[in-house]
């Protein structure tokens, strides 16, 4: 009796987790249908549904792509430092202090950004708006501020380094150690071992953990609602001025506070298309992640 | 990892015969870094090159001159592999910089305003200096527990449904489905919480209940999987001699599973609520910002630590600098509450952990 009473609540909890993101689908669905059939000349800024998410959308994705690009190589590093290189006992403690920026709320990450990155940044940006200005990212001018594009993308790269080095690091220190002790034993050098035995075997791991970097990425707000300096509408690849499309996450968080009506729909709406994005993302990430698991079991 | 064990011996025959040359003494890369910091030194002192690019300098050169003196003294292959130690060691020291000069600069700003007033005082009637946070730490208290009151046993009875009774699709599609839903926007969460809220107290709705929700759709994942891992560790033998004894299950689970796992559990539970204490988008939008201390979670708006000081920081009221200086002491406060619930977590683990012999 009291087996039955608790194996059905363990499995209720189960099943209402499933429920529950099958409610945050369609609960957003439900709220986003008065923006998805309005007349286009009731919505905000008098166009399209499309038009209005649209650079959003083209935002959110840039800002993403740079986090990635940057933060996949220092996380591939910092994963290797603490499996490979950096002495055996402060490995864990090493770890630790990695996850620690995991654990920094974004909202600091914004104040971070905005008061000590972006300023710093400044003079690098007028150094690449005076020399390499014929290429359309630096094309500028420079943000005096620094609050550009290319600023929320290097913030969101700290703030996705610890998921993605997390997982590398699960992947590199699951490589065979026999493989490894077979390569050092032909002579290999440190990185010649690595490179035969350590990152073949981890490159799924790799993979996967990008793609959840990318998945934080898309979905962050607050850091990005803070530091990017953002004009509606725009869409432009010029990453250091201070003209700059906002991202979906960070343009609700600056207008939900203070709308009402339809544009309340229309926010929820570009969430839902956020929602469908990163759990695209996610869902992709975690099955690659997981046939590595498979396999290496 | 197990490095190759050579006798000295064996090391200096070796060496000579592969490339004929002696290998560079160990000192060397030491010796290099340190007369190149001692150059930048003076170049800073003489020139107005910035701490920045004088770190660079040295180790940009640095590298160089390494490498390619062990090129020409060693070979190519150890070349390449001092010039991939120097990227290794260079990318965790580049991770550094951000959580370094984060923690300063919040420490820097946060100080001016850590004081007695800002704990005991809310925001009414304050214009210009003074006021506190009095009344955005109750609000994330309050919220904050309502929230660990929903997911820990929504968390921890699913964990205990995936290691004790789940078998087969079901259980595959709740550990996979757990895990995609650990990368839910935080944002996407609180308008969930909004749109649901919205159908039963109508469009404009903020209340803490809602903040509680979203934050709860957040945190049970993180619950799960923790806890599920930790449920794991316990060892089978465990469970065998409580079922030959007669105990049913769900006894089993109840007295001697959790009891057993009962720190880690405690690790998960706090770690998670760590994630979730700093969490401003969800709050942001379920339940905004008030001046005064609320404490009815059902009823209106309640004021967070984390909306809070993102208020204080972009509306920061005339003159500016009182709001930022309010705002840099809130970030002060969630970074040390979250650092101290990241301590109490691994003090747990270490100091209640089961003696399993493990």
């Amino acid at each position: 009796m009291g087996d039955r009473l608790f194996s059905g609540s363990a499995s209720a909890a189960g099943l209402l987790i499933l429920a529950v993101l099958a409610g945050v689908a369609v609960f957003l669905i439900a709220q986003s249908i008065p923006a998805l059939t309005a007349n286009s000349a009731d919505l905000p800024g008098h166009k399209s549904l499309a038009a209005y998410i649209g650079p959003l959308l083209f935002g959110t994705l840039l800002a993403a792509i740079i986090a990635l690009i940057v933060a996949t190589p220092l996380a591939i590093g910092i994963a290797l430092f603490i499996t490979y290189y950096a002495p055996r006992r402060m490995a864990q403690v090493l770890g630790y202090v990695v996850d620690l920026l995991a654990a920094i709320p974004s909202i600091v990450f914004g104040f971070w950004g905005i008061a000590w990155f972006a300023p710093k940044l400044v003079p690098f940006y007028q150094w690449l708006a005076e020399h390499a200005g014929w290429f359309p990212l630096f094309a500028g001018p420079a943000s005096s501020t620094g609050r550009t594009m290319l600023t929320a993308g290097l913030v969101l790269a700290v703030m996705i380094l610890p998921i993605t080095s997390a997982i590398s690091r699960e992947v590199f220190t699951q490589a065979p150690a026999l493989h490894r002790e077979a390569a050092l034993a032909l002579g290999a050098t440190r990185w010649e071992m690595i490179r035969m035995a350590v990152l073949p075997y981890g490159r799924s791991g790799v993979i996967g953990g990008a793609m959840l970097g990318l998945g934080r990425a898309l979905g962050e707000t607050l850091a990005v609602a803070i530091v990017l300096s953002v004009s509606a509408g725009t869409v432009t690849f010029n990453l250091i001025s201070s003209t700059n499309p906002s991202t979906i996450a960070a343009n609700i968080a600056l207008n939900f506070p203070e709308a009402s009506g339809l544009t309340v729909n229309v926010l929820i709406a570009s969430g839902l298309a956020l929602f469908v994005i990163t759990f695209a993302v996610n869902f992709f990430a975690r099955a690659i992640v997981n046939r590595r698991a498979e396999f290496s079991e | 990892m197990s490095t190759p064990t050579r006798t000295p011996e064996a090391a200096a025959a070796s060496a000579p015969l592969r490339t004929g040359r002696r290998p560079l003494p160990r000192w060397f890369t030491a010796a290099v870094f340190g007369a190149l910091t001692v150059i930048a030194v003076v170049l800073g002192r003489v020139t107005d090159l910035d701490v920045v690019a004088l770190v660079l300098l040295v180790a940009v050169v640095g590298t160089i001159v390494v490498v390619s003196v062990t090129r020409a003294v060693e070979d190519g292959r150890k070349a390449t592999d001092q010039f991939v130690t120097f990227l290794v060691y260079g990318a965790f020291l580049l991770a550094m910089v951000p959580l370094v000069s984060l923690v300063s600069t919040v420490l820097s700003k946060g100080l001016a305003r850590l004081d007695g007033e800002f704990f005991n005082s809310s925001m009414v009637g304050i214009v210009g200096p003074g006021g506190g946070a009095y009344h955005a730490i109750i609000g994330t208290l309050i919220i904050t527990a309502i929230t660990a009151l929903l997911s820990v046993p929504i968390g921890l009875m699913t964990a205990i449904y995936l290691v004790e009774y789940g078998r087969g699709r079901l259980k595959q599609a709740i550990t996979f489905f757990v895990d995609v839903m650990t990368g839910i926007p935080s944002i996407v969460a609180g308008l969930f919480a909004y749109a649901l809220f919205v159908i039963f107290f109508g469009p404009g709705v903020r209340m803490g209940f809602a903040g509680a929700i979203a934050l709860s759709v957040l945190m049970i994942p993180v619950v799960v999987r923790s806890s599920e891992e930790v449920l794991k560790l316990v060892p089978n033998e465990l469970r065998e001699a409580s079922y030959a004894l007669g105990v049913p299950k769900w006894r089993t689970i109840v007295k001697v599973v959790v009891p057993t796992a009962i720190a880690g559990l405690g690790t998960a539970v706090t770690l998670a609520i760590a994630r979730v204490i700093g969490e401003t988008a969800p709050l942001l939008v379920t339940v905004g910002i008030t001046n005064a201390t609320n404490t009815d979670p059902f009823n209106g708006r309640m004021a967070t630590l984390p909306v809070y000081a993102y208020y204080q920081l972009t509306q920061p009221g005339v003159p500016p600098q009182y709001g930022i200086d309010r705002a840099w002491t809130a970030a002060l406060i969630l970074i040390v509450i979250v650092l101290v619930l990241n301590l109490i977590a691994r003090l747990i683990s270490r100091f209640f952990a089961p003696k399993t012999g493990r």
